[in-house]
């Protein structure tokens, strides 16, 4: 089956509520994080994330940008409700894919160190984190840099 | 080398080091793809708003 990014988001289970988010950043901050991806890789089959079909639906036949990246100010970082934006878009990830961006990202594990813990290849990790930021900056292209 | 591939490599560049031609190749395709170089520079700031998430 064939989901597009926007499919794949929707469909996907996601973090119930921000305030959510903010219990598990905590859990994950206090070295939770191993129990929890632990426990969501039995819930997640890993076969339809290791696909870059819903990627590939970015880019036309020719391998173009459908809608090229546009110029981000940095300002944004100075703003209080561009990181309400960004969690927000952080709970429509899929559960996992949050925690191995957020494992990257956050916390600034290396893939090796990611790829143990999960027990998958680094070809697979980079998908899900390549995954993740498409989705994020699609997400806050849309409610954030595009809609101001 | 297509956007569809600068922009993978752009990621995976993110999380472990390149090969030297696939960078070589990739420094090429920013040099003349605006929406790419955009790009690159999106999930670099991404990653610096991530750090700063409490």
């Amino acid at each position: 089956m064939q989901e597009t990014l926007v499919a794949a988001l929707a469909a996907q289970k996601s973090f119930a509520g921000r305030s959510q988010l903010r219990t598990w950043l905590t859990g994950i901050l206090k070295h939770k994080i191993v129990d929890s991806i632990r426990r969501s890789s039995k819930e997640e089959p890993l076969e339809s994330e290791a696909s870059l079909e819903d990627l590939d639906a970015l880019f036309d036949a020719t391998g173009h940008w459908r809608e090229p990246p546009q110029p981000w100010p940095e300002q944004a970082l100075e703003t209080k409700d561009f990181f309400k934006v960004l969690e927000d878009c952080l709970t429509r990830l899929p559960a996992r894919t949050a925690q191995v961006f957020l494992m990257r990202e956050h916390l600034g594990a290396e893939t090796k160190e990611i790829c143990k813990e999960l027990g998958v290849t680094s070809t697979h990790a980079w998908v899900l984190l390549y995954r993740a930021r498409q989705a994020l900056r699609e997400c806050l292209q849309m409610n954030w840099f595009g809609a101001r | 080398m297509e956007c569809r591939e600068a922009a993978r490599l752009i990621s995976q560049g993110m999380d472990a080091p390149l090969p030297w031609w696939q960078r070589a190749a990739l420094r090429f395709h920013l040099a003349i793809c605006d929406a790419c170089t955009n790009f690159s520079r999106q999930v670099r700031l991404l990653r610096e708003a991530i750090r700063r998430l409490a």
